[in-house]
Formats: C-alpha cells, structure tokens, sequence
C-alpha cells in the first residue's frame, strides 16, 4: 500500500468512527482484495489464525462466506474435537450432569432422604459419588458448632496419605508439582487431604484441564459444570473451523440472555446454550424463541416458572390437599418478568409498539408454563390448572378464552413474525457484524428478507454478508473488539496453544465482560463505548504483554511464532495489515531502558490501537 | 436502540498528532492537585430498588393490605421498620443510615423518579443517567454535564468503579473508569511509554481520546498505588463490591487529586421473587457501605454530597411471587456534611388506588432532576444547571436539601 491510499483509508476510517458517515460514500467505496479477506475473518470468525488469510483468498471470499453460512458442511477442527473430549458434560442431558456433578443443594436432598430422594436413574458410580458426597456434607455439618477453636487446628494426621516430597510439592511447589501430586492421590485420599488443608487445592483452577476437573470432582463437583461451559466456549471460538456459527452462538445468547448465578441457572446454562440456541442459529427465529420459552434455564431466569392465575390456584389449593399435591410455596399469582422482556428485549424492542396492558396478557397467556424438577432433572412443563383461562388480547389480537399452552404458542407465532422484530432483529445483527449505527438502508433490507422467509436467520444473514454495505470502507475497521473478541483474536493471531482456558475467561472479565455473568436481561450492548474506557485499556494493555510472554497460565506462545526479529514485519504478521503511523513509528524507535524482544513487541502490537478494532 | 457516539472532545489533537512526530502531550495539571475541591458521589442502585420496603410508610393500612407477605413490620414488632419520624420507617438492615439521620447527615425524599412512564430497565436507567428522560438522542450524560467545563482540571477529576464507564459519565469532559487503584498501571514501565506514544499518535479518534486520558490518570495514581490504605475513624466497610469502591472514592477524595464526580453502582434489585431475604442482605451491604464511608470521612464529609437512585419503584403490591413487578416512583438518599439531614422532603401521594399511578404504582411528586440540580447548584456552585438536565424546567419551590 502506498503512502497515499494509507492516509485516505486511515482519513475515512477516521471519519467514520466519528459518525459524520452521512457522506453516503463510505457505503459505496469497495474494499481491496486483501481488506476484503482480512474484514471477513475479522468479522465471520475471531480474527485470523496463522495461515487463515492465505486460505480464503485462496478459496475465493464469497465461497468461503457460503461455506461459514453451511456450517454442517465444514469439517470441524481435530485439534477442538481433542479439546473438547475431556469435557464431558458437553454431552450430558441435564439429569445426568446433576447425577455426576450435583449441586449443593441436591447433595443436601440426596442427603436428608438417605439416597431415596430425587427419582433418579443412577448408575452405580454416581450413586456411589452421591453417596460419598452427602456423607462428606453430613459430617460437616455434625462436626459444625462442635469443635472449639483448638479441635479446629488440629489437623487429622497425614502420614501415610502424602510422602514427605509430595507434601513438600505440595505445599511448597509450582502449580505443575502441585497437579502432579494431586494425580498420585486416590480419591480417598484426595477428599482427606482437601478437607484437612481445603488450601491445599488453592491455585488449582489454571490447573490443565483434566487434572483440575478430577479435583473438582472431588471436591466442589458443581463447579466442573461451570468451567466447562467456559472453557468450552473459549475452545470452540479459538479452534472451531465453524466460525460464524460461534459467533451466531456468542451474539444470541447474549440476546437471550440468562444469567448463571441466577440459582439453578448454574447447571441449566450449558444445556441451555446447546439445546435452545446452537442448534437454530441459522434457522428460523421462532424456532429459537419457542426453545429459549420452554428451557428450564429462562423459565427460572425470568421468573415465569412461578407465574400462575391467582383464581385457578386458590382452586387448585383446595384440590390439591385433598390429593396430597405439593404446590411450590412461592407461587401464588401473576409474575410480570417474562412476559415483558419477551416483548421488549426478545422480540419487538422497547419502541416496537406495545402497551402495559400487552405485557399484562403476554404474561397471562404464559402462565402455567413452568419447570418439572428443578432440581434434579429440570424440564419444560404446562401445568393446564394454574393456566389463566380467560381471554387475553395482544397487540390487537384476540386470545379465545379456555385454552391451555396454545395461549403460549399463538403469542409466540404473532411477536415472531411481527414486523417491529422484523426490523429490532435485523438492526442488532447490523449492529453486530457491520457498525455500530448501521445503514437503514441495509436495516431495511435484511427486515424484508426476515419477513419473505418466515424469519429464516440464514437468508437475513446472507442478505447482510452479501451487501454492498457489508464489503464496503463504512464497515472496514469500523467496530471496536469486545473483551471476548479482543482475548479470543489475540490468542488467535499468536497460535498459541491453549491448555486450559479457565484463565483467559479471568482475562475477559477482567476486560469488563464477564461471560454468562451479565445479571441483567438486555445482555451487554455491542458498541464502541460499552468496552472503551480507561480501565478496559489498560486490561486490554496488560493482558497483550502477559499473553504474549507467556504469563497467562495454561496458554503458551512458541517461540517459533515470533522469529520475525524485525518489529515491522512482527506487527505486520500479527496485525494482517500494516500496522498504523504512530505504531510504526513507536516500534521503529524502541524502548526506553529495555531491549525490544520480539514477545515484548508482539505484546505491544496487542496491546495497540490497532489490534482493538476488527 | 439508539446509538450514541463518541465524544469530539480530543479531536483537534488527533488532526494535530496525525503525521507529526509521536509527541504526547503532557497536560500541566501537576500544581493542581493540591487544592481541595467540592466532591458529588452518586450511587446507582440498578435493578429498581423497592422503595417502599426501603423507606416504610407504616402508618399507611393500605401498604400492608397491598403487601399481606412481604411488608416490613411496623416499628417496635420483630424485624420492624427503624421509626424516623412517626410515619415513615427504614428498612431494619439500614441500621447505620437510620444513625445518620440522627445525626442530621441523611435527608430522604420520597416518591421521586423520573417522570417517563417507562417499565423498562435499560430505557429508565438510560434516562435516568442521561438525564432528559423521554430523549433517546441525547449523547452525554448529567453527571459528565454537571462539571464545570475548566482548562486545567485534574484527569482524574470525574470517576467511575468498575471497567466499563457509565452512561451518566460519558461526555465532553474526560472521565476515567477504575477498576481498582492499586492495579491502575500497565505492568511494565517500558511498555507503557511505548503504548502511550501509540495511543497519543493514533488517529483514531476513540481510542486516541481514551489513551490520552488513561496515561494522565496513571501517572496521577502512582503515588496512591503504592499506598496502603487504611480507613480512617475505624470505618469498616462490609464486604462486596460497593464497599470497597466506595473505600477506594474515598482515598482518592483524601490524596485530594482534583476528584469532583465519583460513580458507583450496585446491581441485583430486581425482585421479582422471594423479596425479603434477598433485599435483606442487599441493604445490609448497601447500608453498610454508606455508613462506613462517612464514618471514614469523618470531617470530610464537608465537602461531599452522597445522592443514591434507582431507575424507578415497585409496584405498590406484592405480586404472585412475594416479589414486585416494575413500578415507578422511588426514595432517594442524600448523604453530607451540608445537608440539611435528619428529614424527609417530598410530598406523598398516598396508595389508594385513585392516589396510585396508573392505579398499580407510587405516583411521582419530585421530579429526580428537582433533587439533583439544586444540590449541583448549592454544593458544586454552578448557578445555572439549565445545561445539565437541558429541557427540565424546576417548577416547584427549592427543597432545601442543603442547609
């Protein structure tokens, strides 16, 4: 690129970013062949790999965008398939990831009912875990108030569990000796270890991954759930060849957002991910909402397990005592929550025309929608006799008294094709994926599209990827990374290799975005200065020199990744382009008192302007 | 969903830093920092905290008709409200706020808010902060507003808790987001000049501007970094997240840096279900904080107004859950040495069913921006605040909140 076209491109991005975009141009002027391909990757995947590049010009950009919108036609990675393995409870329906991982509270149950509680299918191994488990608890809870102070500090005796070496390792030693030590012990001798010194295991979450999810197990089984719900994510949006489809999962969620620490949330949310939102992400949008309507994950989220007709319930009382029928003790009438974020967030947006009254009968005609089995094998269920049976009108349409759960599914139908959510959904995808205040233009055809194909996610996206708008210098370079992207590219465009993912999640929230823990509904909002601020910076500064020299555990940088001892030419193999004016200038002139190294260079490549825009 | 831009403030540097040599500059704020300045701490309570079990009308039959599960007690009965006045009450886990009403450094103003009939989280809490509700085209926020625009100020006049910079701070006049003092730094000293040059010559307008006001404030901090800090008048701040923000405000309120405008918020107040354990703990923290703070301060507290809010109430009765559903009127806080403490201002509207907004919720009587712009105007000095909360016309008679 010459001098000029870099002061032109630099002048436009400039302009851009300051909104004075009303120059239509921006949305006309094309994007060179090379832009093309990087603006792709920075936008259907996380930033590009080692090699990337090469690939999809080779293969042709338009081909490679068709592919990312197929991807069950895309091999996926066998490096992600190996990563993923040992993560188990990827493919556990909900029962069985309570059986293997239960919460407290299910321990306790399992406990108080001596293992008869809480009809489940165990096999012998978990019911052996559980077992151990609520003896573990009933012991501390006997010992509890108890012991004095002194009785306290005296620690059962360890020989014959560790060696000296190993207690020296483990005490004394890196979190590598540590691990090693902990992989020695039988379980046995693991929980007696923990519960003598729990600080024993201090530290051991970075551990790799398998060593530490067989800690876990031992000791705080329902946090394997969590940390695999994580480190999954993190896997699948470094190594997944499917990329488009990560970052569908990552935007959608975030659209229906639940909140983890929300409760039973904590071991509903991976099942929520998979089963309600990866699977239509390229489908059709109703499909989508109906599942995230029905997934035990939102009914709790957003309250509405509990929301039933307060007439049908004092009836229902009355019934119930006579039939030993246990009614949960909270529920005892209507429950706004649901019906309201349904309207605004999920389907037709705050200005999408809806009144208090609206929001009223949506949550009416959801009533009864709730959960079987919160606790042990959670699952969507209709209860007809709580049902609000009367009739209810939404957006001007009429709900016939005396129905059941097809009060749920016409409400549903009518907000999923409404074109208010029409438009609402087609400007946060362009918001997303083409600039923070996109073209209405292009707004308006992806919300043409939406309406022509029933609310076919694929066909709106193709109608995005496939604008002028879309390749154009307006969206070139125009979005700022969110935490999440801006951590996912670096360890992308560095090769590292990840071996436990648990820390770059630490990293990311660090950077403002704790994933699966934004407690509101809205999600968090994907513009500029969401994630532009001093403290983000300095996290986003602060974790490029730690990646890059090999301080975040569990990630490693070879060295072979940064031969390129001449800074320009590093920034360029990192960055895909040529870096800016100020950053080349910076690297061209060294550090003060220190000798650039290539990790410290590469570090500040990162930790640049330039790399916090895709 | 409106998008707001970004702010042009450090646009002239950019188009000066463009093609130039990477010279940043260095603003000469330096001989500053010394002079004590007047401080407006604001807490932001998100989620719409219940006003009506925070500060208790216990006189009124109709709150415990309206909330048979979940009202507080009235005064003197177990787990009662905390009596202020004969009428209203605080909530029992505020503990260390009802003291500071005794002591005359608490007002509390009933049924306010912001008059926009949104239910609505984000649009309320967005009006709340930008502070023209019903406008979505606003860009900045009040807070950001309220500062008094000043050549040489510090960079670290205006702050926020937390990696994200509020909505209510985002404005023409540069505000930092703060994580924690002690890790306000980037890690390796050689790095840092080298990505300062970088952002200080960057052309891109954002980042150019946030770069520029991160290095300023991380050399300001250096000295505070390496102190250990330890409250004053054996203060002890509760755990959590609020709490120790409010500790680190008010270290930066004693290094007295040039700190004008602080920010903190505490989420989780949305309780739809099984209310009354959960606003329990909630307010102990809340309270908690609050006292620990101006117990810190001791004598300090001169110079800061502490005002808390909520983007709206509750609905006056319970719903199906023993929780509320979105509502609208509020009670706010205004903590001080110069508040005139120790009363309750605003008029209540009662909750009979006519009395009640739209029939389900507290009506609003004082408009949010009334409190807020009369203690900018009497404690900041800025005369005028008709360019902090543009459009908002005071109608009423002054509170006198400040005395």
């Amino acid at each position: 690129m010459t001098r000029m076209k870099c002061t032109l491109s630099v002048l436009i991005v400039a302009v851009s970013a300051m909104g004075l975009s009303g120059a239509a141009g921006v949305w006309d002027k094309k994007l060179s062949r090379d832009e093309k391909a990087l603006h792709a990757l920075n936008r259907l995947a996380f930033g590009p790999r080692p090699g990337d590049l090469e690939r999809v010009r080779a293969m042709g950009v338009e081909k490679w965008v068709e592919l990312q919108l197929n991807p069950e036609r895309i091999r996926e990675s066998d490096v992600l398939l190996a990563k993923l393995k040992p993560l188990d409870s990827l493919t556990m329906s909900n029962r069985e990831m309570l059986a293997q991982y239960p919460p407290v509270q299910l321990i306790r149950a399992f406990s108080a009912a001596r293992g008869k509680a809480a009809n489940l299918n165990l096999t012998p191994e978990q019911k052996e875990n559980l077992d151990r488990l609520s003896r573990q608890y009933r012991e501390r809870r006997e010992n509890k108030g108890k012991e004095d102070e002194a009785a306290q500090r005296k620690r059962p005796d360890l020989r014959g569990v560790l060696s000296s070496d190993q207690a020296a390792k483990l005490f004394r030693g890196t979190p590598e000796e540590k691990a090693e030590v902990f992989q020695q012990l039988s379980p046995e001798q693991r929980t007696k270890l923990l519960e003598a010194f729990p600080g024993a295991a201090r530290g051991m979450r970075e551990a790799p991954t398998g060593v530490r999810r067989e800690i876990l197990t031992t000791t705080a089984p329902q946090l394997v759930l969590t940390m695999d719900l994580l480190e999954q994510k993190l896997y699948r949006a470094i190594y997944s060849e499917k990329q488009l489809e990560e970052a569908l999962v990552d935007f959608w969620f975030n659209h229906f957002n639940v909140y983890l620490n929300k409760g039973p949330v904590r071991h509903m949310a991976l099942s929520y991910e998979r089963d309600a939102i990866r699977p239509h992400v390229l489908g059709k949008f109703k499909d989508m909402l109906l599942a995230t309507a029905q997934h035990p994950a939102m009914l709790f989220y957003l309250d509405n397990y509990q929301s039933v007709d307060p007439k049908a319930l004092e009836e229902m009382g009355r019934r119930a005592k006579r039939a030993g029928i246990k009614i949960p003790a909270r529920a005892r009438g209507l429950n706004e929550n649901y019906g309201r974020e349904l309207l605004e967030l999920h389907t037709l947006g705050v200005d999408g025309g809806y009144s208090q009254a609206d929001v009223v009968a949506v949550a009416r005609a959801f009533t009864g929608w709730t959960i079987r089995d919160t606790l042990s094998d959670p699952k969507f269920q209709f209860i007809d006799r709580v049902h609000d049976k009367g009739e209810k009108t939404v957006l001007g349409k009429k709900i016939a008294a005396g129905g059941g759960v097809e009060d749920g599914m016409k409400v549903i139908e009518l907000v999923a094709h409404h074109p208010s959510t029409a438009r609402f959904l087609s400007r946060k995808l362009a918001q997303r994926f083409v600039t923070d205040a996109p073209p209405q233009a292009l707004v308006d055809r992806m919300a043409a599209t939406f309406q022509k194909s029933g609310g076919d996610l694929r066909e709106v996206m193709r109608t995005m990827l496939q604008s002028r708008e879309f390749f154009s210098q307006g969206a070139y370079r125009a979005k700022v990374k969110s935490p999440f992207e801006m951590v996912v590219s670096a360890v992308r465009t560095s090769g590292a290799d990840v071996n436990s993912a648990i820390t770059l999640a630490q990293e990311i929230e660090k950077l403002g975005q704790p994933l699966y823990r934004k407690e509101e509904p809205t999600g968090y909002y994907d513009t500029a200065e969401e994630w532009v601020s001093t403290a983000g910076l300095l996290a986003r500064m602060n974790f490029s020199l730690s990646l890059m020299d090999n301080k975040v555990r569990g990630v490693e940088v070879a060295a072979d990744k940064l031969s390129d001892a001449e800074p320009a030419k590093l920034a360029e193999a990192l960055l895909l382009s040529k870096p800016s004016a100020a950053t080349q200038e910076t690297l061209a002139k060294g550090l003060e008192g220190k000798s650039a190294t290539p990790r410290l260079t590469a570090g500040l490549v990162l930790g640049s302007p330039d790399f916090q825009r895709r | 969903m409106n998008t707001r831009r970004f702010f042009l403030r450090s646009s002239a540097l950019a188009v000066a830093g463009f093609g130039a040599a990477p010279a940043w500059m260095q603003r000469a704020f330096a001989a500053e920092g010394t002079a004590r300045k007047k401080v407006f701490v604001t807490i932001f309570q998100r989620g719409a905290a219940d006003g009506l079990n925070i500060v208790v009308p216990f006189t009124e039959k109709r709150y415990y008709a309206l909330r048979p599960t979940i009202a507080i007690p009235e005064p003197g009965k177990d787990a009662g409200a905390l009596d202020l006045n004969g009428t209203f009450g605080l909530h029992p886990a505020l503990r260390p706020l009802k003291d500071l009403y005794d002591q005359k450094l608490l007002a509390i103003v009933e049924a306010t808010g912001s008059p926009d009939p949104t239910r609505s989280h984000f649009d309320a809490q967005d009006y709340m902060e930008s502070g023209t509700p019903g406008v979505k085209s606003t860009r900045d926020g009040w807070l950001n507003r309220s500062l008094s625009p000043a050549g040489a100020a510090s960079p670290v006049r205006a702050v926020s808790m937390g990696p994200r910079l509020p909505r209510t701070l985002r404005g023409a006049n540069p505000a930092v987001a703060l994580n924690s003092v002690k890790d306000f730094r980037v890690s390796d000293d050689s790095a840092s000049m080298a990505l300062q040059s970088m952002y200080a010559g960057s052309v891109d307008t954002e980042l150019h501007g946030a770069g520029k006001d991160t290095f300023e404030a991380v050399k300001l901090l250096e000295s505070l970094r390496k102190q250990n800090y330890a409250p004053g008048n054996g203060a002890q701040y509760p755990n959590g997240r609020l709490g120790a923000n409010l500790m680190q405000i008010a270290q930066l309120i004693k290094a007295d840096i040039g700190l004008e405008a602080a920010f903190a918020d505490i989420g989780g107040w949305d309780h739809h279900t099984n209310e009354t354990l959960q606003l329990n703990n909630l307010l102990r923290e809340f309270g908690g904080a609050i006292g620990a703070f101006t117990q810190d301060l001791g004598d300090r507290m001169e110079e800061v107004v502490l005002v808390t809010m909520s983007e709206f109430g509750r609905t006056a009765h319970e719903n199906g859950n023993r929780g509320t559903d979105h509502g609208h009127a509020n009670s706010m806080f205004v903590v001080g040495g110069n508040i005139a403490g120790g009363s309750i201002y605003g008029k209540w509207p009662g909750l009979e069913k006519e009395q009640l907004y739209e029939g389900r919720d507290l009506a609003i009587t004082t408009d949010y921006r009334h409190v807020v712009s009369e203690l900018i105007a009497g404690h900041l000095g800025r005369g005028d605040t008709s360019g902090v909360f543009p459009g908002f016309r005071n109608a009423g008679q002054k509170l006198g909140l400040l005395s």
